[in-house]
């Protein structure tokens, strides 16, 4: 019995992160299909496909792929100091803990795509969970839908001010954001001296949908039904892209590629899915099934990454952040899209919060939104998103999110001290910021 | 104004090979147009004309004006006298938007592209192509194939790698691309071969001698003579705010140009077809 799940766990070994990983690089490679072309340009055959990423790595353009090796590294030294690192109901408490950094870490990439940045995120997160937990609590007992949909809200009036300030007045998002940041705070004081229903400081979230966001299982059939859609879909998208791109006689990927791809993410979810629904409560209390809140990353994950590739705002993002001047030559509105991406990052804020809330199951006025923004901005960063503007994707928040939260995790596991996690999640944001430094001078070099 | 305009056009040479001392309407006529920063007079006075197809070299010294002149015509300054004529009829260009849908396309020094959007995406930029609502890639990636081709940019291993990997005669092929893309019918080239090697430099001639057959207008801001003497039709050369000459490329040699670019005028002219 006690061997059994070791096994899973190991032969799952690199699941959570392999499968993470390979997800990523499916999603940043075929949305980007830019990337794809340009590989494909070199290549005709899987081999020399590889081969060509391989030059690509070395020449600092390496995408996702030393992220995922450091995942993989950081599970193996987890994995070896405590076997329960890899166990079912820790893996799925990593996931709970880190949605929250993940959706945070994905508001920041709207905003980092344009060099800029919102360090105001995390208390306008607080302030959206805030106002979500107080209409959805009694008195007020407003549904839970309703109550999102205010706090969501809130977070985007914020967020809107936070852009004004930045397009008209020109002010540099940093100082914007940092007035926000200190300002929040005491909005979300008043918020509770206002509300005679907190005590002490403190709202229970008592809805059960906003508490089952995160805590919430899917029953073991409907995850797999959502995994296999999310599967097929993916592969569809795929098969039918390279399609067209055939007909029009334009260089396709090997087909060869988009199989071992589609593979890659039917193993993944098939594993994520599998370590969900096995039984991880005791042997009173059954606890299984995917996590709500998976999916839900996943949703916006997918279509934040469909926005950032295939609409004209994504594709103004990058231009602005990699070369504004540029940008507005070609007759686009500057303005118009730096709002519209502050706008957005207060939308994923409001999001972000009502995780938070639901995986603390309360909201307290002591919140900290500036930790777990700096978390969100280095989620972003370690994944692979640049500070300098112009080079980002969401899976990169994604990434780094796990990290910071396998990180966090790993280390409350075999005891470590507060001071130690600060420490060395502060060592691998060195890390990722040298790796993309010294790959961008690599680029240069090029 | 028009009887000065039919004068200088008279006792012009021919240059354009297709044309025949009458050359038709110009495609781009400035006359008398002048610009004032404070009490500074940066163009004063200026005509010119540039016809289909032809490549008209802009040539002065530092602080002729010769700035001033592109930005003027590509919108980003109104002049504040003279008249600007688009395929003979009178024309208001406010700003670059309204020079970009007259077919004016400005390629400055710098280039602005986007270093870390690929090629289709900077030429495409601004102007998407769209399928129901979202980017059009593979059609995209098809005009962008085959306008590269058609102008014989063949250096590029891949049109989808970003623009920063790419050497400075590439960037202006992008450049280039991007203006024929649009339909341009005039590209304003600022000093396109400066900070370029041998062969690049090469390479960007050749565009241009392809634009001007395709019956694209360039007008070339350059610094360097020999390059002009390689592919323009006609020289016009700034001196301190105004046109003080026009002339065929074949009556001017390198020491004749550096004359009229540095007093402004020619000792012994003969054939000039400026005013002043």
């Amino acid at each position: 019995m006690s061997t059994s799940p070791q096994d899973a766990a190991v032969a799952g070994e690199p699941t959570p992160d392999a499968g993470g990983g390979v997800d990523a690089q499916d999603l940043d490679s075929t949305s980007d299909s830019t990337k794809l072309a340009s590989d494909a340009m070199v290549a005709d055959t899987f081999g020399e496909y590889i081969s060509a990423q391989w030059v690509k790595i070395r020449g600092g353009e390496s995408g996702v792929l030393p992220v995922i090796f450091g995942l993989v590294v950081i599970v193996i030294i987890f994995q070896s100091k405590n076997g329960k690192f890899l166990s079912g109901l820790n893996l799925v408490n990593l996931l709970d803990q880190g949605a929250f950094i993940i959706m945070l870490g994905m508001a920041e990439v709207f905003v980092l795509l344009l060099g800029e940045i919102d360090l105001s995120a995390g208390f306008n997160m607080a302030v959206g969970a805030i106002i979500t937990a107080e209409l959805a609590a009694p008195p007020h007992n407003v549904t839970w839908s309703l109550a999102i949909l205010a706090g969501v809200a809130s977070c985007v009036v914020i967020s809107t001010v936070v852009g004004l300030l930045v397009t008209r007045l020109r002010l540099p998002s940093f100082i914007v954001t940092l007035g926000f940041f200190l300002g929040l705070q005491g909005v979300i004081l008043s918020l509770f001296s206002h509300d005679s229903h907190a005590s002490g400081g403190n709202i229970n979230i008592s809805n059960p949908v906003l508490n089952d966001v995160v805590n919430g299982n899917l029953t073991p059939t409907a995850g797999w039904i959502v995994m296999a859609a999310a599967v097929v879909g993916f592969a569809g998208l795929n098969l039918y892209r390279d399609q067209r791109r055939r007909r029009s006689g334009l260089v396709t990927p090997p087909f060869a590629l988009t199989l071992v791809k589609i593979a890659g993410v039917a193993v993944a979810g098939v594993v994520v899915v599998l370590v969900c629904n096995r039984n991880r409560g005791g042997f009173l209390i059954s606890i299984k099934g995917v996590p709500w809140v998976v999916p839900i990353v996943l949703v916006v994950l997918m279509g934040y990454t469909f926005l950032l590739n295939r609409t004209r705002f994504g594709r103004y993002l990058y231009a602005i952040g990699g070369n504004a001047e540029a940008a507005r030559r070609a007759g686009i509105s500057l303005n118009r899209i730096r709002l519209t991406a502050f706008m957005l990052t207060g939308v994923t804020a409001g999001i972000a919060g009502v995780l938070y809330e639901s995986y603390l199951g309360s909201i307290s006025q002591n919140v900290d939104g500036g930790t777990q923004v700096l978390y969100a901005v280095a989620a972003a960063v370690i994944g692979g998103a640049s500070l300098f503007g112009g080079r980002g994707k969401m899976i990169h928040a994604v990434l780094g999110g796990v990290i910071i939260a396998a990180i966090a995790n790993g280390m409350n596991l075999i005891n470590l001290s507060a001071a130690a996690t600060f420490m060395v999640n502060g060592l691998v944001l060195l890390a990722a910021v040298t790796v993309d430094a010294v790959g961008r001078r690599g680029r240069a070099a090029t | 104004m028009d009887n000065g305009a039919g004068a200088r056009s008279t006792d012009r040479a021919p240059v354009t090979p297709q044309t025949n001392g009458d050359r038709g309407t110009p495609l781009l006529r400035l006359s008398g147009i002048g610009k004032n920063f404070g009490a500074v007079q940066a163009l004063r006075d200026v005509d010119l004309e540039i016809y289909p197809g032809e490549v008209l070299a802009l040539v002065g010294d530092n602080g002729a004006g010769k700035s001033t002149m592109i930005k003027t015509i590509s919108g980003i300054w109104s002049p504040d006298s003279g008249h600007v004529f688009w395929e003979g009829k009178e024309v208001h260009v406010r700003n670059p938007r309204d020079a970009a849908a007259l077919g004016i396309a400005t390629m400055y020094q710098d280039l602005a592209l986007a270093d870390n959007l690929d090629i289709v995406q900077n030429m495409f930029l601004g102007r998407e192509m769209l399928h129901a609502g979202l980017l059009d890639e593979t059609a995209m990636e098809r005009h962008a194939k085959k306008t590269l081709s058609d102008l014989s940019v063949t250096t590029v291993r891949s049109i989808r790698q970003p623009v920063g990997s790419l050497s400075g005669g590439q960037r202006q092929a992008v450049a280039v691309a991007r203006a024929v893309l649009e339909d341009a019918k005039l590209v304003i080239m600022d000093e396109p071969t400066a900070a370029l090697g041998v062969s690049q430099t090469a390479m960007v001639l050749n565009l241009v001698k392809t634009l001007s057959e395709r019956g694209v207008s360039v007008l070339l801001i350059s610094h360097n003579l020999v390059d002009v003497f390689q592919v323009a039709n006609r020289v016009a050369a700034l001196y301190l705010g105004h046109v003080a000459g026009t002339y065929p490329v074949s009556e001017l040699d390198t020491q004749r140009a550096v004359e009229l670019i540095t007093t402004g005028a020619l000792a012994g002219s003969s054939a000039s077809a400026g005013r002043d």
